[in-house]
């Protein structure tokens, strides 16, 4: 593709930068428990998930780098290109997929924020108008009702677990929860694309996020924050501390090294 | 011989006297009473994993794993053994309620049967036209 493209196709190369960006991040975050985990078999439950995340990362960063058209060089970006060679105020990740630290109770916390938001996420966008964004969502709709499933199982254990591991992981979610509701947020760009049947509507995905979630923390024993604080800013690129580390060790290779094979 | 159990991820290790197949944890005694070692296993017991590759197939063990529960082995077998397209079931089995064979028995058990060539079905002719056989 040669000609400038259209500005829907912007619109769309943008939102599956968004939806690519979110799979990438988690997926690099959720790597950083390689050999860390509880136990051996739990290692390979997380990478299978990172691996999820980096098979839907790949799809939606080539059709965004395709649909962006070619660069001032002439040339098409490509999933490598987009990965990276941008820098941090170029990502549209929400800020949920970044945050750093914790332990394996808040990293399950997540799992389970985030996973009860994709599947209906991945369900409402296998009808997107958009073919390219509906394949990824078809095979990803598998995928995420496992990781909602293994979210869930490790919440409730932990939740209604011992006294020990029912504080850390409500702890956990405590530190989580803020930063969900950033998914469900609307702007100029979903407003666009709604219209154009291509994106899915944030609106309508935070009443079936919130009965899911409800529901695991009910069986768990665990209690919904009341906090109203909503930190927000990834999807402009404004991102925490911890994200320009996550992008140091991802890209510091293929930077120090362009073009590094093996 | 008393007792087995399929406990051990190398196979059967008898549980009381014997001699012991497959590599025991390094300084863990394995019959007698439970050491500390077994003792901190107890929640995180071993489960033996079939998988069944396709429709019409068996299960076929496949290996085995720790996990807290029956819920948790399962998923734990799929993430690690069907990653690949290996499976289409998973049953996963305590292996404390597998009850194994013994090496001390292995001559009574199975030796009787090497002679008896005509227990075989190579001495029926197939008849000419028979299919699904």
């Amino acid at each position: 593709m040669t000609a400038p493209t259209t500005a829907t196709q912007q619109d769309v190369a943008a939102y599956a930068l968004r939806l690519g960006d979110d799979a990438l991040v988690l997926g690099q975050r959720l790597c950083e428990w390689a050999a860390r985990s509880p136990q051996i078999e739990e290692d390979v439950a997380l990478l299978n998930l990172a691996l999820d995340h980096l098979g839907a990362a790949r799809s939606l960063l080539t059709h965004a780098g395709v649909l962006l058209g070619p660069g001032a060089d002439g040339v098409v970006r490509s999933e490598d290109d987009l990965a990276y060679l941008r820098d941090e105020g170029d990502w549209t990740n929400a800020l949920v997929m970044e945050l750093d630290g914790g332990d394996f109770g808040q990293t399950m916390a997540r799992q389970l924020l985030v996973a009860a938001y994709q599947l209906p996420l991945w369900q409402a966008l296998a009808s997107s108008e958009d073919a390219e964004i509906a394949g990824v969502a078809g095979k990803a709709v598998k995928e995420v009702a496992y990781h909602l499933d293994h979210a869930r199982s490790w919440v409730v254990r932990l939740g209604d677990g011992t006294a020990e591991s029912h504080r850390r992981v409500q702890a956990g979610l405590d530190e989580v929860w803020p930063y969900a509701f950033e998914l469900f947020e609307r702007d100029a760009l979903t407003e666009r694309l709604l219209a154009a049947g291509v994106a899915a509507d944030p609106g309508l995905l935070e009443p079936q996020w919130r009965a899911t979630v409800e529901d695991v923390l009910a069986e768990a024993t665990l209690t919904v924050p009341e906090t109203t604080w909503r930190p927000t800013g990834g999807r402009t690129g404004a991102h925490t501390t911890g994200f320009g580390y996550l992008l140091a060790e991802l890209q510091h290779l293929h930077r120090s090294h362009p073009g590094a094979t093996w | 011989m008393t007792g087995s159990t399929a406990a051990g991820s190398h196979g059967a290790v008898p549980v009381t006297g014997g001699p012991v197949t497959g590599a025991p944890v390094s300084g863990v005694p394995v019959s007698g009473t439970p050491s500390d070692e077994r003792g901190a296993r107890r929640s995180q017991p071993l489960w033996e994993v079939f998988v069944r590759s396709r429709r019409g197939l068996s299960h076929t063990h496949v290996g085995s794993l720790h996990a807290p529960d029956a819920h948790m082995a399962l998923r734990n077998a799929r993430d690690v053994y069907t990653r690949r397209e290996e499976g289409v079931s998973i049953w996963v089995v305590p292996a404390a309620e597998v009850v194994a064979s013994s090496p001390d028995e292995k001559d009574a058990f199975f030796d009787p049967a090497g002679d008896k060539a005509y227990r075989h079905p190579t001495f029926y002719d197939v008849p000419e036209g028979l299919t699904h056989l």
